[in-house]
């Protein structure tokens, strides 16, 4: 016999009250990220060591500009969950594992709007 | 079972006399390479940072990642991030429900070993040979 309400049961929510919501995003950037790292790792192999104009042609092609805000916006965003898990799990003193979680995830949103700024700034 | 005899051998499993099945040491890597590649955003926001600014700041950074020591540093991250996104698509496949199979989880284990190595090795070859250098 389950304890849990009838409600509790429909909301799906459990203990953390946050269901399925972590897992499904960190899924759901995976399978976004599948293509996009294809590409992404020819981008780092052909263009990092290639000269300062044949990079400011690259990002002014808007196909090439907007995949790479697409890995840099789900790439992160996989990243800081995936973090966030790696934190969790090692780090059992609270007050610690609080300052980290919050680090990591100013890391994380700090490296997005940099490197966003730095695309936009590239193609426009 | 009221008198506890505490034994002198290593509590199984021990990692340290056990061997590692395939699926231990994939797991682990795919941790590690995660956390690597965390780091490594970094040197991607260098990269669109310094071409952003300008050829100046762009010629240090350009310099630190064609030195040969920098295109290792490259190829092995270009190396993490292709076996992540292997065996992340082997997760997929788990949390459909496929796979689960021992002899399949190690056959797919050492397919993405596998696969990290070659698809990258093409990935770079593709891009040198459109550099007009292979």
């Amino acid at each position: 016999m389950s304890l849990r309400t009838p409600l509790a049961r429909a909301q799906g929510l459990g203990s953390a009250k946050s269901g399925v919501t972590h897992f499904w995003r960190q899924r759901a950037t995976a399978v976004a990220l599948v293509p996009l790292t294809l590409w992404f790792v020819w981008t780092v192999a052909r263009y990092t060591g290639a000269e300062h104009f044949e990079v400011k042609h690259f990002f002014a092609n808007p196909i090439n500009a907007s995949l790479m805000l697409l890995f840099v916006l789900a790439g992160l965003y996989h990243m800081a969950l995936g973090v966030q898990v790696i934190i969790e799990d090692y780090i059992p003193r609270e007050g610690m594992k609080l300052a980290l979680l919050l680090l990591s995830q100013f890391a994380a949103f700090a490296v997005a709007v940099i490197c966003v700024l730095a695309i936009l700034r590239l193609a426009l | 079972m009221a008198e506890h005899k505490s034994a002198a051998r290593p509590m199984s499993p021990n990692w340290q006399i056990y061997r590692w099945p395939l699926s231990m040491g994939v797991s682990i890597l795919h941790r590690v390479t995660g956390f690597g590649l965390a780091l490594g955003t970094l040197i991607l926001a260098w990269w669109l940072v310094a071409a952003a600014l300008g050829p100046e700041a762009y010629g240090t950074f350009q310099a630190v990642a064609y030195h040969w020591f920098g295109r290792l540093i490259l190829f092995g991250f270009t190396l993490a991030l292709v076996f992540h996104m292997l065996n992340g698509v082997r997760h997929l496949f788990w949390d459909a429900g496929f796979g689960f199979a021992l002899p399949t989880a190690n056959r797919t284990g050492i397919a993405v070993y596998g696969l990290t190595i070659v698809i990258t090795w093409i990935i770079w070859a593709l891009a040198y040979h459109s550099m007009g250098k292979l």
